[in-house]
């Protein structure tokens, strides 16, 4: 007999998430739904609001990977009312894209993942010294790697676990089958667990210096607020530059010298998880880092373009601005759309929630009714894949030299074959590829800068439509980004110097939507399919999937069985 | 921390006893409608450090953010605690519950968030409000309030709530607070609003930075202006440092890096009750004819009475600009 469980909440992700698995005799999911199952009625809210406001109602849809948002909507409405902004604001843009990206993959990989790969209480067996060799084996150049070192964490872990209070540790898989890494290597990646904490930290300062804070830095509509002014002792100068610099030198390092090395090791003690969680092998990005402002793609650092079913010698062009290639659908969603229409592009978009599932406290949703929060987005129909991996395929497949040369070197250290990448693993790997290629165009942005500077270039902003009377009655566009999950759009109308309609495609909306229409599962569902549990009571193969995406939503995920099947339903602990 | 806390070094050892020897307390930290911006905020304190304050002051035995178990492993921690510990746990909320529509808009194993926020605050101690989304509704319970977004005093009796606002907190606030009840076992003084007094008893404006030009008459009259790059005034930029209670030209953020003002940015009052629709943020001020030297306060305060929607608000804003003593006006705020 068939068995679902229910995931829910899934943790360690940003929002609140779902998930309903359907496994058949040999434990292997056979089917699955995601669902979300919060939703906050942004676009409403924004709507009559001033698009210049818009960023900083936007930004709060994220905290975790806050920045990303805010630049979306000031892309829109600048995209919208034809403003172009200074090469400048473009770099400092790009600064904090960059040092947002490295920071969300790093503390992703750490804190939100890693604990699917790394059993804590097999660490306490680890003998210091054998930790110490592997350390510095694996990453020679990194000074924390002393035997010592190693037995005074180990003993913090062990004073914790003895206190009998595990806090965020308890009641979790430690032990399970699925768990691979010797007892040094799961002591070491507890150690930078606690070290990336302490350095995430730190990166964010850069947000801080060109945004005032963070979580939640400034953003304005034709620039950036903080002004380049060398002489001045109240504006970025070069005691800031210096920060700044320092910074990024750090971060090369963590990415290089812990993330890259302790990735790599953990990976090749699971190869199996390089056939497991595929899915859907359509990948799309927008792309992002441009290098002669957002208008040309063909100068981006991350590539735009779309691969379909996994062929990477062809890449597609995706248009956001093209009605005919972005739909949203709500099949299986928790809206209606008016006059029966059952899918529209954003800049026709509606948000019009409509609640059909069961009264809460409920233990199933209905995979053949509305079952999520979320829309189903599709590219001319097909769902699709996106985030990290996706932007390293593109940039692999549209032939760009460094997502290449890295995408290689770690293929071979792990000797496996480019397949690898459409998997679990591959996508967990792509991030921190990814990363890697992000610290080194972080220098390269920062040397940007100074190089315009040398040159007398400090503008930062662009305030000629500044104000609202320079605007046209009517104005339509939209802002492009490359969230650390994935393609992210925001897509505005303004009537008036007012926002009349304001629609938002977030990364895991895309990742996790539901069925469309035409029973097409979103990139969660499908990764699901087909992957074996050891115990499904204890569901550490859901999470390692799904984690793997780096979930960003508040939503709730349903797995559900063949239609008219009899489940039997297991609790899962 | 004792520095932020203001508390003199003979202090210390004390701090460091009551942290170590003591059973850590509890924490249930729940999500309901957010952006997890205040748990980002947390982890990035500095004094003390996040690693210290969940491994070595307090128990955190429920945080879908961060907890290595999920479903109903999760759900399980949650619920031991609240059966062993009744009465000893510190709920934190980050975040609200919706409402409207019986709460659907937000829901936890099935049941909805409003459940979850009621069941949970029942055994506990005491609750703190993190975030201005839970303390004072935020962005979800922005004009038109879709889903019926409340803050959690609005929901919970009963209880000690400290509200903890900001769009996020400054992260050594957030620690501060815990790290205040844990040293003194006691709960932080609370204005009328129920904020620690100790990190929202004065307005940004009076302690900026950049205060003497506003007194001086200097301002910021476009972005990346004359003014902008010497650091002037942002006040005609729409700066609502003049209503907003907080920490922020204090403590600033990330370890004392800078603030919204600090680099170039007004502030946007995110710490204050209904922020988002006393706005337009740029708008607001910029129209204003500004006093030169020493602007008489009434005169201001006058001009905001006329201009701000909200009645209660425009006569918070007035009094806080009048009065130059923070606590009196922080505590006439609601009268």
């Amino acid at each position: 007999m068939a068995k679902r469980i229910v995931v829910d909440p899934i943790t360690r992700i940003e929002g609140h998430l779902r998930i309903e698995a359907i496994l058949d005799d040999r434990n292997t999911i056979q089917n699955a739904m995601s669902t979300g199952t919060m939703w906050r009625g942004l676009e409403l809210i924004l709507e009559g609001r001033d698009p210049r406001d818009a960023w900083a109602f936007c930004e709060r849809i994220c905290g975790v990977c806050t920045t990303v948002h805010a630049l979306a909507s000031v892309r829109a409405v600048e995209n919208a009312l034809k403003i172009k902004v200074p090469q400048n604001a473009d770099i400092i843009r790009n600064i904090m894209f960059l040092t947002q990206q490295i920071q969300d993959h790093v503390i992703h990989f750490y804190h939100l993942h890693a604990l699917d790969w790394v059993d804590i209480v097999s660490a306490l067996k680890a003998d210091p010294g054998a930790t110490a060799t592997l350390a510095q084996k694996v990453s020679p150049s990194w000074p924390k790697s002393s035997p010592g070192y190693f037995r005074d964490i180990q003993a913090t872990v062990k004073k914790f676990v003895e206190s009998g209070q595990l806090g965020i540790f308890a009641n979790a898989y430690w032990g399970h089958p699925a768990y691979k890494l010797p007892p040094e290597a799961n002591l070491m990646a507890v150690t930078h667990y606690l070290e990336a904490l302490q350095w995430q930290k730190e990166i964010i300062k850069i947000h801080t210096v060109f945004g005032g804070k963070n979580p939640h830095p400034n953003y304005i509509v034709g620039g950036m607020a903080s002004p380049l002014a060398l002489q001045s002792d109240n504006a970025v100068n070069i005691e800031r530059l210096n920060l700044v610099k320092g910074l990024i030198q750090d971060a090369k390092a963590i990415v290089e010298q812990l993330y890259i090395p302790d990735l790599l090791a953990v990976a090749s003690f699971y190869p199996e998880w390089t056939k497991i969680g595929g899915g859907l092998g359509n990948y799309m990005a927008y792309g992002d880092i441009p290098r002669n402002g957002v208008g040309d793609p063909s100068q981006f650092r991350m590539p735009r373009g779309i691969i379909l079913d996994k062929d990477l010698t062809k890449v597609l062009e995706v248009d956001p601005g093209d009605p005919s290639q972005i739909q949203e659908e709500i099949a299986h969603s928790w809206y209606k759309y008016p006059d029966g229409k059952t899918s529209l592009h954003p800049w026709e978009g509606e948000t019009q929630p409509s609640y059909t599932g069961p009264k809460p406290p409920y233990k199933n949703l209905d995979e053949n009714a509305g079952y999520s929060w979320l829309k189903s987005p599709r590219w001319k129909g097909r769902s699709m894949e996106v985030g990290p991996l996706s932007r390293m395929l593109v940039g692999f497949a549209s032939g760009r030299a460094e997502h290449k040369e890295v995408v290689t070197a770690a293929l071979a250290k792990l000797n496996v074959p480019a397949e690898a990448l459409f998997s679990t693993l591959g996508r967990t790997a792509a991030r921190g590829l990814e990363a890697q290629l992000c610290a080194g165009w972080l220098q390269e942005e920062f040397d940007h800068l100074i190089a315009n500077l040398k040159n007398g270039v400090s503008d930062t902003a662009d305030t000629t439509k500044w104000d609202p009377r320079t605007w046209p009655a009517d104005a339509q566009g939209y802002g492009f980004t490359e969230a650390p999950r994935g393609a992210l759009c925001h897509w505005i109308k303004i009537h008036d110097a007012k926002i009349a309609k304001y629609q938002i495609v977030v990364p895991s909306t895309w990742n996790a939507s539901p069925k469309d229409g035409k029973g097409q599962h979103g990139a969660y569902e499908a990764a699901l399919l087909g992957t074996p549990m050891a115990d499904p009571a204890r569901p550490v193969e859901i999470l390692r999937t799904i984690h793997s995406f780096d979930p960003c939503l508040a939503c709730a995920s349903h797995v559900i069985g063949p239609d008219g099947r009899k489940l039997a339903e297991i609790k899962v602990r | 921390m004792t520095a932020a806390m203001g508390l003199e070094a003979a202090f210390v050892p004390e701090v460091v006893k009551a942290m170590e020897t003591k059973p850590r307390i509890p924490v249930i930290w729940l999500h309901g409608l957010e952006c997890t911006c205040c748990s980002e905020s947390f982890i990035r304190s500095s004094h003390p450090i996040a690693q210290d304050v969940i491994l070595n002051m307090i128990s955190l035995d429920y945080d879908d953010t961060l907890q290595a178990a999920a479903g109903e492993q999760a759900e399980d921690c949650r619920r031991k605690i609240m059966k062993e510990h009744k009465g000893g746990y510190i709920l934190a909320v980050e975040g609200n519950a919706p409402t409207k529509d019986g709460g659907v808009y937000c829901t936890i194993g099935g049941g909805t968030f409003l459940d979850v926020l009621k069941e949970t605050a029942e055994g506990a101690k005491a609750v703190i409000a993190w975030g201005s989304c839970a303390s004072n509704g935020c962005v979800q319970a922005a004009k038109p309030n879709p889903t019926g977004a409340r803050p959690v005093h609005e929901i919970i009796s009963g209880k000690p709530i400290i509200n903890v606002p900001g769009c996020p907190p400054i992260a050594e606030v957030m620690t501060g607070v815990i790290t205040y009840i844990l040293t003194f076992d006691a709960l932080p003084e609370l204005d009328r609003l129920g904020r620690p007094k100790m990190f929202y008893g004065q307005r940004i404006h009076d302690k900026c930075y950049r205060r003497p030009f506003f007194d001086a008459g200097q301002f910021v009259e476009a972005w990346d202006d004359e003014g902008a790059r010497k650091g002037w005034c942002l006040y005609k930029m729409g700066c609502r440092g003049p209503s907003t209670y907080n920490s922020c030209s204090t403590f600033k953020w990330n370890n004392g890096v800078s603030f919204p003002i600090g680099s170039g940015h007004p502030c946007i009052g995110c710490s204050e009750a209904n922020f988002w629709d006393n706005g337009p943020f740029y708008q607001r001020l910029s129209a204003i004819p500004l006093p030169g030297i020493e602007a008489t306060p009434d005169a201001i305060g006058k001009t905001l009475v006329g201009l701000t929607a909200a009645g209660a608000a425009a006569h918070a804003i007035s009094y806080a600009v009048r009065r130059t003593i923070s606590k009196e006006a922080s505590e006439d705020k609601k009268e």
